[in-house]
């Protein structure tokens, strides 16, 4: 059934052209991906560290930089980079988290949320003292250039690959925190810290990594991130805030839902900006609104 | 007989700091344009209105403990209200028949008070609607819900024409308080502002130490306990949200006019963490801490003006080091180290 014309093909569904549908569903997709990898790393962290880390937009800023310079001054490629990038991050996390986060556990939640958000303003604004605020370009690796003719449009190779490799890392999380036995101390220690230290686990040593984990998560999303989007100071501020309301559409109780809102608002924004383009922006705020009239709890959320 | 000895002694000495704290305040708004300190009016108005929006956020923080990340819409919003009707007055609604067509509302422009009020108003009833959504949830889930609302609002300032995108609204005429007097010498603008700030001030006092205020204490200490006292818990937040919005929303109106300009940068998410920083380092709680607190805030800012994003890396410093280090703010500190409440 696929109709070609000259390469592309030109058939319409509700009176849009279908290249425009797809393509933008391909976006929503990869806009997607970003979501459904931060506010899976937010919700990891809020389930062992109860902070709502307000850095995560900058560590991701932090991976897509990192990404940058490591090409820029050491001419160490894309694909070093997916490694070497979280590790790095995911260890100045570690090094924030000994420093600054781990006085606040026994403080109510909102001077977790005020720390990391002057956290953020000095990482964001240390960045662009130092790169200025237009946007860097970074090339996509050779091996994932070119693109795929789908008979209904054309996938770059790289878009696709954004899209798997992303939709395997937050299954894998799932899969560790919901299916193995690491994962079911973490669970445990979410539960009840103080039962789990009887038992003889270092829970302190969890959370440390666990905080390092999810800046990991970030760091890797902003490396997969720097092809796609240019690479600038204020581009995980941008996201950081839209992440909170796909966070608050699926509730942090549960790690699949994070990884489904996630996927699902990214499809949803990318619909929008074919059929009510100005609404785009907004669309996500919108549904987080009328979710709160609905379910204050949240799609995937157990209880306020 | 005893015990009501000690509140009424404890009452009257809390009066009388209170007292000579306010005197303190009145007359640096008395004395600091004069020589020999001689601050620049319009320096002073935007300080004046800054303090404000923060006392207006520290009654919802301070005293519902609420934490709001999305306040800048109130103050941005209202400021965009107020600058249009002071400069242009008509109001353009759209409607749809088939396509979407504009009426138009001929209006002239409005005199200052009323614009203030009806930049205020807005804020009023957006405070309405944002704490109707925001108080469904609890803590952090607030904070969140907040920022995001917050951020939808600056989509739809930078989307409207009204409000001029990326321009924003410029060269806001002062115009002639009352139809009388005209504003647009310093020193009256400054009078007026002044006095803005100081009857908000005193009502938000009177907020705070009513039986409203009593109760809305009562649920930031032990929610869970004010409602099996029969408190119907979520109506005290959501007036407190809407007191806060529309104090707000009357700083950023005040604003709007003393300085002539409504802009992006006051929708901003950067203009809701700048409030909530000088309400931290004023001292969260206290009466006079997001005086104290916007005051050195904006002094650091005009001195700071040529070192660019020093700037934002220096909050985020305060930022820190008050979290970690002076939970309770300067005004705070100050009330700890004297055993007073300020």
């Amino acid at each position: 059934m696929k109709l070609r014309c000259g390469g592309a093909s030109l058939f319409e569904i509700f009176g849009i052209p279908s290249t425009a549908l797809f393509g933008q569903l391909l976006v929503g997709l990869i806009n997607g991906s970003f979501y459904a990898l931060l506010s899976l790393g937010l919700a990891v962290i809020f389930g062992m560290l109860n902070i709502i880390n307000f850095t995560h937009g900058a560590q991701y800023m932090m991976g897509a930089f990192a990404a940058f310079l490591l090409l820029d001054y050491f001419d160490i490629g894309y694909w070093p980079a997916l490694v070497l990038v979280p590790i790095v991050v995911g260890a100045i996390g570690i090094a924030i988290e000994r420093v600054f986060l781990q006085w606040l556990y026994r403080l109510d939640h909102l001077y977790g949320l005020l720390l990391t958000f002057g956290l953020a303003l000095i990482i964001e604004g240390a960045f662009r003292q130092r790169f200025g605020s237009s946007g860097l370009p970074y090339r996509v690796p050779e091996s994932l250039q070119g693109r795929q003719d789908l008979g209904f449009m054309f996938l770059p190779n790289y878009r696709a690959w954004v899209i798997a490799v992303s939709a395997v890392v937050c299954f894998g999380t799932w899969f560790v925190i919901e299916r193995t036995k690491l994962g079911a101390y973490l669970r445990a220690a979410t539960e009840n810290p103080t039962l789990v230290r009887a038992f003889g686990i270092n829970v302190p040593r969890m959370i440390m990594l666990t905080y390092g984990f999810g800046v990991a998560l970030a760091a890797f999303a902003g490396v997969l991130a720097a092809p796609i989007y240019n690479v600038s100071p204020q581009m995980g501020s941008e996201l950081i805030i839209v992440v909170f309301a796909v966070v608050v559409i699926g509730g942090m109780g549960s790690i699949l839902g994070a990884i489904i809102t996630g996927f699902g608002l990214g499809i949803i924004e990318g619909l929008t900006k074919v059929f009510f383009p100005e609404a785009s922006n907004t669309v996500i705020f919108v549904i987080m609104a009328i979710v709160l009239l609905i379910r204050p709890a949240g799609l995937f959320g157990r209880g306020a | 007989m005893v015990a009501e000895n000690i509140a009424i002694t404890g009452k009257s000495a809390r009066a009388s700091h209170i007292a000579i704290a306010s005197t303190v305040m009145v007359a640096v708004l008395v004395l600091g344009p004069l020589p020999p300190f001689n601050l620049y009016p319009v320096d002073l108005m935007r300080a004046l209105c800054l303090a404000l929006f923060a006392c207006a956020f520290n009654l919802l923080i301070g005293y519902g403990g609420l934490l709001s990340f999305g306040h800048a819409m109130f103050f941005g919003w209202a400021s965009y209200v107020a600058a249009h009707f002071a400069k242009v007055g008509s109001i353009s609604l759209p409607y749809w028949v088939g396509m979407w067509n504009w009426v138009v509302i001929p209006l002239p422009p409005l005199t200052p008070e009323l614009a203030i009020l009806a930049g205020t108003a807005f804020a009023g009833v957006l405070g309405v609607i944002a704490g109707s959504l925001a108080i469904r949830r609890q803590g952090i889930y607030f904070a969140m819900i907040t920022l995001a609302l917050a951020q939808m609002m600056y989509f739809f300032a930078l989307q409207a024409k009204f409000t001029g995108g990326e321009d924003g609204i410029q060269a806001v005429p002062r115009g002639r308080l009352f139809g009388v007097i005209d504003l647009a010498d310093n020193t009256a603008m400054y009078v007026f502002v002044a006095a803005v700030f100081l009857a908000a001030f005193i009502l938000i006092y009177r907020i705070v130490h009513s039986p409203f205020g009593e109760v809305l204490k009562a649920i930031r200490e032990n929610e869970p306990r004010a409602i099996s006292l029969g408190y119907k818990t979520e109506r005290y937040k959501l007036v407190a949200f809407v007191l806060s919005a529309t104090l707000a929303g009357l700083a950023g109106a005040t604003k709007a006019i003393a300085i002539g300009l409504a802009s992006l940068s006051d929708v901003q998410w950067q203009m809701s963490g700048e409030v909530v920083l000088m309400t931290l380092v004023g001292g969260l709680g206290t009466i006079f801490g997001p005086v104290v607190g916007a005051a050195i805030i904006v002094a650091m800012q005009t001195q700071l003006v040529s070192f660019g994003e020093w700037v934002t890396i220096i909050q985020g410093i305060i930022f820190v080091a008050c979290v970690l280090l002076f939970r309770r703010g300067v005004v705070g500190e100050l009330a700890a180290l004297l055993r007073i409440r300020l």
